[in-house]
């Protein structure tokens, strides 16, 4: 009898072992690259420190400085949320008609789909030079193009202050696939008999994208505009190799994510940088909760008619 | 993802059958008009790609040309008395019949435009004609040197396997850790486990600069910044966007499954690798794949972390050689072309799994 106790006992003892064994990478990496590393750098985010010499406390005026006396922390805002206001819309228009017109029975989806989403497996470095060639005065082919086609004399794109992020729209443009294919698959999840109520009760096809695509896919749209914005944030590589590091020309492209980069490993502010840091932190945090609380006014989850 | 077919509801039998007809012929007509546009943006979306790779293939004398052209076209040039003059495709009026072109080449420029052609095989037969008014003969040349001389302005193929041992080690230690940790969390009932979990869930909200310097710190302070460390160690302790999608595809197998194995004696691994595993491989290849991307694309952590360029990976290497060799836009474009294959021929193979994992995770996610 007591045998058999005991046993028991070690035996939901032994569950738990197992579950801490499983989960233990996680749990281990958490408490090194993440639990240990918030609590530093927010200690650092007090301090003016260079990485040599140990940390200076000086409370909370690095944020006093950013939020004071930095006009390049205002400017780096500015041109990131100026990107996005540009971007994020785009994108989303395009890469919603895109699939809205995929989703018509066109021949040859799969061909289509891929070729849309090719772009998305290569971003990056490689993208950025190709892009920055295509846009380039000497040996570029857009001017050509629209100096041939539309008689325009195009600008200096990234050599010119004022439409260097419009070059950056229109090659973040090029990796609509990736939000087309996630379009398209919530369109496809839209059940059928919804379009087909909607024509027996005599809506058009105006009224049918009003009242039944729209509402199902707010969803997703919400879903990746969400993604986006937090995107425009952590935006660096392509910047980095368009600009040389710099943000240039004249800091027009000197975003949020470069500008922080600059203080840590440039001029070795490590200190100013995790302010940075968690201030961009708190941006996240706060478009995330904002959008999430406001999504129960415009987002339309298919839960609240039709369990799955 | 959950298929949604429906059949089509059959058409009232009132509809009659001219309308119908109507009906389908407008069908048709929209869905012409999307192909057209989607086949218009496809275009436009490949062109970025036709130009890298042509221009990877023109030599420094072709790259000059304005506009460049997008096929790498190269001036046709034939020798006449000792020297290489341009070929041109000329119409010499009363000589040839009904207007015929001859080819002729370019051997003196004239005040005014104009031009002294000869005929290449007989030199002495000369014309002048205003050079504007004839078609330069060309033809496509191709420089796949240009690649050789890419690879080996830098060390390239170091950056290559450098960029090849973080991906695939990393991928190793991504499988390894997500699919025990996702297992954990899926397979084990104790309370304090939901809460880890949310906490798990909460990291992928995180930026990574909130702990990079931190990071970097530590990893200096251990003497693995310059080494190829900071960018594989952390991926074998497991990362939560990925666990989350193993996790969730673990809770769809049947737990009577695992009860099976267990009665004939399983332990936990053994049910973790031979039960879930096996049934759970298309997320993980998913997994893989998405690993491999972002490891092989990554520019900003090998930027951070390595230095000295022998070290550095694909990403780092070629922003550093199109900064340095500006100048030679077809050898960047070289370069850009061999960091871009594997990515491109990953897709090319496993297609399906990419569409579906960014299904899964953008639309569940």
């Amino acid at each position: 009898m007591r045998q058999i106790r005991q046993s028991r006992l070690t035996l939901a003892q032994k569950e738990d072992l197992w579950a801490v064994f499983f989960i233990s990478p996680w749990l281990i990496g958490f408490l090194i690259f993440t639990a240990g590393p918030m609590i530093m750098s927010f200690y650092f985010s007090l301090t003016r420190y260079n990485i040599i010499d140990a940390p200076i406390w000086i409370g909370f005026d690095n944020y006093l400085r950013a939020f004071g006396r930095d006009a390049l922390f205002w400017h780096s805002l500015r041109v990131t949320l100026y990107y996005g206001s540009l971007a994020l819309p785009l994108g989303l228009v395009a890469g919603f008609s895109l699939s809205m017109l995929l989703n018509q029975r066109v021949p040859g989806v799969s061909v289509w789909r891929t070729i849309y989403f090719l772009p998305s497996v290569i971003a990056g470095v490689a993208v950025a030079i190709v892009w920055s060639r295509i846009f380039s005065p000497q040996v570029g082919i857009l001017n050509p193009f629209l100096e041939r086609t539309f008689g325009v004399k195009g600008p200096g794109w990234f050599t010119d202050p004022n439409w260097a992020i419009p070059g950056l729209v229109i090659m973040s443009l090029w990796g609509v696939g990736g939000g087309v294919i996630i379009y398209l698959a919530g369109l496809q999840g839209i059940p059928t008999t919804f379009y087909d109520a909607a024509k027996v009760d005599g809506a058009n096809a105006m009224q049918r994208f009003r009242y039944v695509t729209l509402p199902m896919m707010t969803p997703v749209i919400f879903y990746t505009l969400v993604l986006g914005l937090i995107g425009a944030f952590q935006y660096f590589t392509e910047v980095y190799v368009i600009s040389g590091g710099s943000g240039g020309p004249q800091r027009a492209t000197l975003f949020y994510n470069l500008y922080l980069y600059q203080n840590a490993f440039k001029f070795n502010e490590m200190g100013y940088a995790s302010a940075l840091a968690w201030v961009l932190f708190l941006i996240v945090l706060a478009l995330t909760l904002l959008v999430f609380r406001s999504s129960a006014l415009w987002v339309y989850y298919e839960g609240e008619v039709r369990k799955r | 993802m959950a298929s949604v077919e429906m059949q089509p509801v059959q058409p009232a039998v009132s509809v009659s059958h001219s309308r119908l007809q109507s009906m389908r012929l407008s069908a048709l007509a929209g869905r012409t008009a999307a192909t057209f546009v989607i086949a218009i943006g496809a275009v436009i979306i490949l062109i970025p790609f036709l130009f890298m790779i042509s221009t990877s293939l023109k030599s420094k004398n072709q790259l000059r040309a304005v506009p460049p052209p997008l096929i790498p076209w190269e001036a046709t040039m034939v020798e006449v008395n000792g020297r290489m003059e341009p070929l041109f495709r000329v119409t010499v009026d009363g000589e040839t019949a009904d207007g015929a072109m001859v080819e002729m080449a370019l051997v003196r420029n004239q005040p005014g435009g104009m031009g002294i052609f000869v005929d290449p095989q007989n030199p002495a037969k000369s014309v002048t004609l205003k050079i504007a008014d004839q078609t330069p003969v060309r033809h496509i040349e191709l420089h796949p040197e240009n690649y050789v001389e890419a690879m080996t302005a830098v060390p390239f193929p170091r950056y290559f396997l450098n960029t090849l041992i973080v991906t695939f080690v990393g991928m190793a230690g991504v499988l390894i850790s997500c699919t025990m940790v996702a297992y954990g969390f899926s397979r084990f009932r104790a309370p304090w486990l939901n809460w880890l979990f949310i906490v798990l869930l909460s990291t992928i909200m995180l930026p990574r600069q909130v702990t990079l310097i931190p990071v970097y710190v530590l990893f200096q302070r251990l003497g693995w910044v310059d080494t190829l460390l900071p960018l594989i160690v952390p991926a074998f302790f497991a990362n939560a966007y990925d666990v989350f999608l193993l996790r969730q595809f673990f809770m769809t197998i049947p737990l009577e499954m695992d009860d099976a194995a267990k009665i004939d004696g399983a332990s936990p691994i053994q049910t973790l690798w031979h039960v879930l595993v096996p049934q759970a491989m298309p997320v993980i290849v998913t997994v893989a794949i998405f690993h491999f991307l972002y490891a092989w694309n990554d520019f900003y952590e090998p930027l951070i972390f390595l230095h000295s360029r022998d070290n550095w990976t694909m990403a780092v290497g070629l922003q550093t050689f199109n900064a340095l060799y500006s100048v030679n836009t077809h050898l960047i474009m070289a370069a850009s072309v061999v960091m871009v294959i594997p990515p491109v021929l990953l897709f090319f193979l496993a297609q399906r799994q990419f569409i579906q994992g960014v299904v899964i995770s953008g639309v569940k996610g």
